[in-house]
């Protein structure tokens, strides 16, 4: 292990430690996936590459409990970042370490199979996520509460609607009290129960020691949820600390 | 880390701060049920909706074998003897190869919804496919059963290490997929390209006939003697058909192959892997 991570080891209260992590993009200007084209290109040297720099030198702590949001206009490199903080992405420089398990909620339902059914599915998501399928027995009804398709359960997701899928994603992702639970943007699933419940559910997480981060567009539920906050601006740091100072700042602008 | 950190870290029985590159074999275990619920998926989406279902996996190469050495006997008067279970027994580890392999070139861009949203070890994904051939090849086997008996053919008894070519293979095609997996990433042509490449592989592997009759051309029997398939299906069938244990140096050569192709796969595997999520 590094300098830095030693560093980090130090204080224990840290969950989330982001050091000097800089993203580029080698975005080829069109898209070559066939190797006519490629060598055609290479020949008349008009393989450009656009260097596009999405992070730039982030650096930040997430304290162990925290629930932290992150807000930046669109492009500002906010999925990135959380992208980078879940694994996702590999940082072209810096280090990002974290401690403990990781449910990212990015997006809701990756990793089903909509040709399997609701039960088969459950048990491909939970190993997505990297449960064991002895843990999955123990929760599975509890799952299937949560989402409340016990109807549903032998028909194949391709015949569930987007209201129904979210459900039971919800469900699975939140089935364990992870460490860090990332959360960009999901609230808006289902009807205005279930919305309801799923806030409930995130607000008992966020009451134990779970570390949140979340990104949205909302600055009112940023406002009512997050103790700090990061102001992301074209990929750099532009402001970091108490939510109040941040969004007001970040309203001005 | 020095002692007295790993203490206090035990003391708070706090998971420690990682990055996500450490700890590869512990990752692997954690996602080891996803790897079999993957080859689980694909097995059962194979035969769902099918009267015969797995039957299926029986019925193709004794299928394909009728088809096959009728045409090839009559046609190229091929005099092998037992030539249904020298051909079967060559093609069960044929097609495990060749399913194994175009399974997994496709399996890294058929996953990018996955991969694009969740951290999965990669690698898992290739991997998933040959071990779903593998479990395709071991139901094949039993035709390759049906046809002995049916041919009133006596297995001996060296056909109970048939597993130490399987496993050959096995860790050929885990290497070979996974080079193929991250090329296809990159350049969609390596799929067409590929199943030109396993025609003429087909080909050149004694399947449909003995390695002597390609005897009188030189460069072919060199091309036909040194392509590692060969090897395999030759001690599939020693073991199967002709009560001989390949000797020491002939194993060696095996071994050398499967971990040749491992280490060279793997390498551009882990290479191109970072990368992936810009192409898919």
């Amino acid at each position: 292990m590094d300098k830095n991570a030693l560093e980090a080891l130090d204080k224990e209260d840290i969950a989330v430690s982001v050091q000097h992590v800089d993203m580029h993009f080698n975005m080829s200007k069109e898209k070559l996936e066939n190797l006519k084209e490629y060598f055609i290109k290479l020949m008349k040297h008009q393989l450009m590459f656009e260097d596009f720099v999405a992070l730039r030198d982030v650096t930040f702590d997430i304290k162990r409990g925290d629930v932290f949001g992150i807000v930046g206009f669109n492009g500002a490199g906010k999925s990135t970042l959380l992208k980078v903080i879940c694994g996702v992405l590999k940082p072209t420089k810096g280090t990002v370490l974290t401690r403990g398990t990781i449910a990212p909620m990015i997006e809701l339902g990756a990793g089903f199979d909509m040709d399997l059914t609701a039960r088969e599915n459950i048990y491909l998501n939970g190993s997505v996520l990297g449960y064991s399928k002895k843990f999955m027995d123990e929760k599975f009804n509890e799952i299937v509460e949560f989402s409340e398709m016990q109807d549903f359960l032998d028909t194949p997701m391709k015949n569930y609607s987007s209201g129904m899928v979210a459900r039971i994603a919800f469900a699975i992702a939140t089935v364990t009290t992870p460490d860090i639970l990332i959360v960009d943007e999901i609230l808006s699933v289902g009807d205005f129960k279930f919305q309801q419940k799923c806030e409930k559910r995130i607000n008992e997480m966020m009451e134990g020691d779970t570390t949140v981060i979340m990104v949205s567009h909302s600055m009112e539920q940023i406002e009512r949820l997050c103790k700090h906050c990061l102001w992301l601006d074209h990929g750099s740091v532009k402001m970091i600390g108490d939510t109040k100072e941040v969004c007001d700042a970040y309203r001005r602008a | 880390m020095s002692e007295d950190l790993k203490e206090k870290e035990k003391e708070q029985k706090l998971p420690q701060l990682t990055t996500h590159q450490a700890g590869q074999l512990t990752t692997f275990r954690k996602y080891l049920p996803l790897l079999t619920n993957l080859a689980g998926r694909d097995f059962k989406l194979k035969y769902r909706r099918s009267v015969l279902g797995v039957a299926w996996s029986i019925l193709n190469p004794l299928l394909m074998m009728l088809v096959l050495t009728q045409v090839f006997g009559l046609l190229l008067k091929i005099k092998v003897e037992n030539f249904p279970v020298y051909y079967i027994v060559g093609s069960s580890l044929w097609t495990f190869f060749s399913e194994a392999t175009q399974l997994s070139m496709t399996s890294v861009i058929n996953s990018a919804q996955l991969i694009k949203k969740v951290y999965i070890p990669k690698y898992i994904f290739p991997l998933e496919k040959c071990l779903f051939a593998l479990e395709n090849f071991l139901f094949s086997l039993i035709a390759v059963v049906l046809v002995m008996l049916f041919q009133r053919f006596v297995p001996s008894i060296t056909t109970l290490l048939f597993f130490i070519p399987v496993l050959y293979v096995l860790i050929f095609s885990v290497g070979i997929g996974l080079a193929l997996s991250a090329m296809t990433v990159y350049f969609r042509d390596v799929m067409h390209l590929y199943g030109i490449v396993l025609t003429i592989w087909m080909y050149i592997t004694p399947i449909l006939y003995p390695v002597e009759v390609v005897k009188d051309n030189a460069f072919v029997y060199a091309v036909v003697s040194h392509n590692p398939m060969t090897y395999y299906v030759t001690y599939f069938r020693d073991l199967l058909m002709y009560n001989t244990i390949p000797g020491l140096r002939y194993n060696l050569i095996c071994v050398g192959w499967a971990l040749l192709a491992l280490v060279i796969g793997g390498l551009i595997f882990h290479k191109a892997q970072n990368k992936f999520i810009l192409h898919l």
